[in-house]
């Protein structure tokens, strides 16, 4: 189906009970599921012939620290032969477990890794869980929103021991986060004045 | 007497001139055959989606060209590509074919380093010290227009930061003339080459099916068959008037790669020629206020300018609640930025979908069954920076 509404109406009528809603902007669909329902709806999107993503291209995670649900884990499929873009995303809590997408995609695997290693959110059935990007040995989860963009741990090689050594963070001067935005809002008798 | 299988393990990298950056390589060997590949990478993680959560909109940019180092400004034009569509901003049309013309030579510029450290890799050294001659000359123009040889920072949301100096579109012109008879002398070193074969023909084979499941894009897809390119398929800035040829290859293995390549820098000259003839006169940024700064002589003159001015480089802009992915073709692949905006001037999230590291993703099953002295062909045919995997 090439059409952006076509293919969102087939998507909704196949899938009724396992999507919650579904729109359409910047030319992709976006629809929302439950995290129990991701492996029946993208094993469905890749094998159908009237939707046909069959490939891939993302899946990252993002971060609402408050909100009960803190996660937002976010796939990105792409259809060449309807050149459609789809994003799938459920909202999950800390502890909740993921189903790997591995067996669908065997390219989840190392996105997977990421999102584990970035966020610390777990797979299930997962061949190989490992941390990706960061350190050998490293703690805890960079791209959560209460990580400091400094760190904890720095690394340097000690003449006196001979190696690399790790040690606390220590800045000659404290990363400064400059709130620029500015909280003026205009004169709010003129916008009075204007409305009366 | 039955002999015990021994496998022993490899460790290739971090520091090894064919891994083309920080690879390592654990490999698993049963005499010369690989048996199982596991690639660690992250030993260049610099944490850019952390920063770029701390930067606004317009500091981010940089973040973007010390992704893929060799091709820096087609990164950043996902990332001016996703902002102008939140802000549905209009580019105008020389800035739109300005950012071609430049995005191709960063083509060019991959391919050239691609290619010759690929045949570098498989023990041809002279490629290397040709195509490195006329990467020189292509960097020279970034430095023209941008101030610096290889992180740009040139494209912005809504156009470029400035327009071309005088003369520069002359000599770019000139290069196209002269450079197509380069790739013609790379070529007689390297496509009829019988060491150069023998290394690279039926070496890492992907099937159409297996380059749709590992996700791989650009010329490792086309490579295998697959007829996919973004700028043909998903047209962004002028692609959609220009006339080009997109190579597709036939059996997936590495010479097919390089002979993509290759035809990809032939017709990249194209685009390029293509837009040095039709681009307009005009202005090469969007002119409100609020997304670009005002030009340098009304500083002086305008309250307006001066305020705009002062807003945009302390709290630049603000984007509005939103959530969007771009995507462009960049040399390795489909580069993306997957954004999401809370109406503040700095990005809620920024991931960077970067193709190098599905490509990579893919060592394991690409090498099983090589042999040892394959696996710099491979990596090489797989055109890795460290910078995007690692991000």
């Amino acid at each position: 189906m090439k059409n952006h509404e076509d293919l969102e109406k087939f998507i909704n009528s196949e899938l009724t009970s396992k999507i919650n809603n579904s729109f359409i902007k910047h030319e992709t669909i976006y629809i929302n599921i439950d995290h129990d329902r991701l492996l029946d709806v993208i094993s469905f999107l890749k094998t159908s012939k009237e939707t046909k993503f069959r490939q891939l291209i993302e899946i990252t995670a993002v971060d609402y620290p408050e909100n009960e649900n803190r996660f937002k884990v976010v796939y990105l499929l792409l259809s060449h032969e309807y050149n459609q873009r789809i994003i799938i995303d459920y909202l999950i809590k800390e502890n909740e477990v993921i189903s790997s997408l591995t067996s669908i995609f065997p390219a989840a695997n190392w996105m997977e890794r990421e999102v584990f290693d970035m966020y610390g959110l777990n797979f299930k059935n997962h061949p190989d869980l490992r941390r990706i990007l960061t350190d050998y040995g490293f703690e805890g989860h960079p791209l959560r929103k209460d990580f400091p963009l400094t760190g904890h741990n720095e690394v340097r090689y000690s003449e006196e021991q001979k190696k690399v050594i790790y040690e606390p963070v220590k800045l000659e001067q404290n990363y400064r986060n400059f709130d620029y935005e500015s909280p003026w809002e205009g004169t709010k008798y003129i916008k009075e004045i204007k409305k009366s | 007497m039955a002999k015990e299988k021994k496998t022993l393990n490899l460790n290739f990298g971090p520091q090894h001139p064919a891994a083309h950056g920080v690879l390592r390589l654990i490999l698993q060997l049963d005499g010369e055959v690989v048996e199982k590949a596991d690639p660690h990478i992250g030993l260049l993680h610099r944490g850019t989606e952390k920063l770029i959560e701390n930067k606004t909109y317009i500091q981010a940019v940089p973040y973007f060209d010390r992704l893929d180092y060799v091709a820096p400004m087609n990164q950043e034009h996902a990332f001016a590509l996703a902002i102008e569509k939140i802000l549905k901003i209009e580019v105008p049309s020389r800035a739109r074919y300005i950012r071609v013309i430049f995005c191709e030579i960063g083509r060019i510029l991959s391919h050239i380093l691609n290619v010759t450290t690929q045949a570098m890799d498989v023990g041809a050294l002279t490629p290397t010290l040709w195509g490195f001659e006329e990467r020189e000359k292509l960097m020279g123009f970034y430095e023209r227009v941008s101030g610096s040889r290889l992180h740009a920072n040139y494209f912005r949301a809504g156009g470029v930061h400035k327009d071309l100096p005088n003369g520069l579109e002359s000599d770019i012109d000139e290069f196209c003339e002269k450079f197509p008879k380069i790739i013609d002398d790379l070529e007689t070193l390297l496509t009829d080459n019988r060491i150069f074969k023998q290394r690279n023909v039926d070496i890492g084979i992907v099937s159409k099916q297996d380059a749709l499941d590992y996700s791989f894009s650009g010329v490792m897809l086309r490579g295998s068959g697959v007829a996919w390119d973004l700028r043909r398929s998903q047209p962004y800035d002028c692609y959609d008037d220009l006339e080009f040829k997109i190579p597709v290859g036939k059996n997936g293995d590495c010479y097919d790669r390089y002979l993509c390549r290759i035809e990809e820098m032939r017709e990249s000259v194209k685009i390029i020629k293509q837009c040095l003839k039709n681009i307009p006169k005009g202005p090469i940024k969007t002119e409100d206020g609020k997304i670009s700064p005002p030009p340098k002589k009304e500083l002086k003159q305008s309250m307006e300018a001066l305020i705009h001015h002062f807003k945009l480089f302390t709290e630049g802009y603000r984007v509005e609640k939103d959530e969007i992915y771009t995507a462009v073709e960049a040399p390795k692949g489909e580069f993306g930025v997957y954004l999401i905006s809370d109406g503040s001037n700095k990005p809620y999230k920024c991931k960077i979908r970067a193709p190098g590291f599905t490509h990579l993703q893919a060592m394991d099953y690409l090498i099983k069954g090589h042999m040892l002295a394959d696996v710099p062909a491979v990596l090489g045919s797989m055109d890795i920076v460290f910078g995007e995997v690692d991000r």
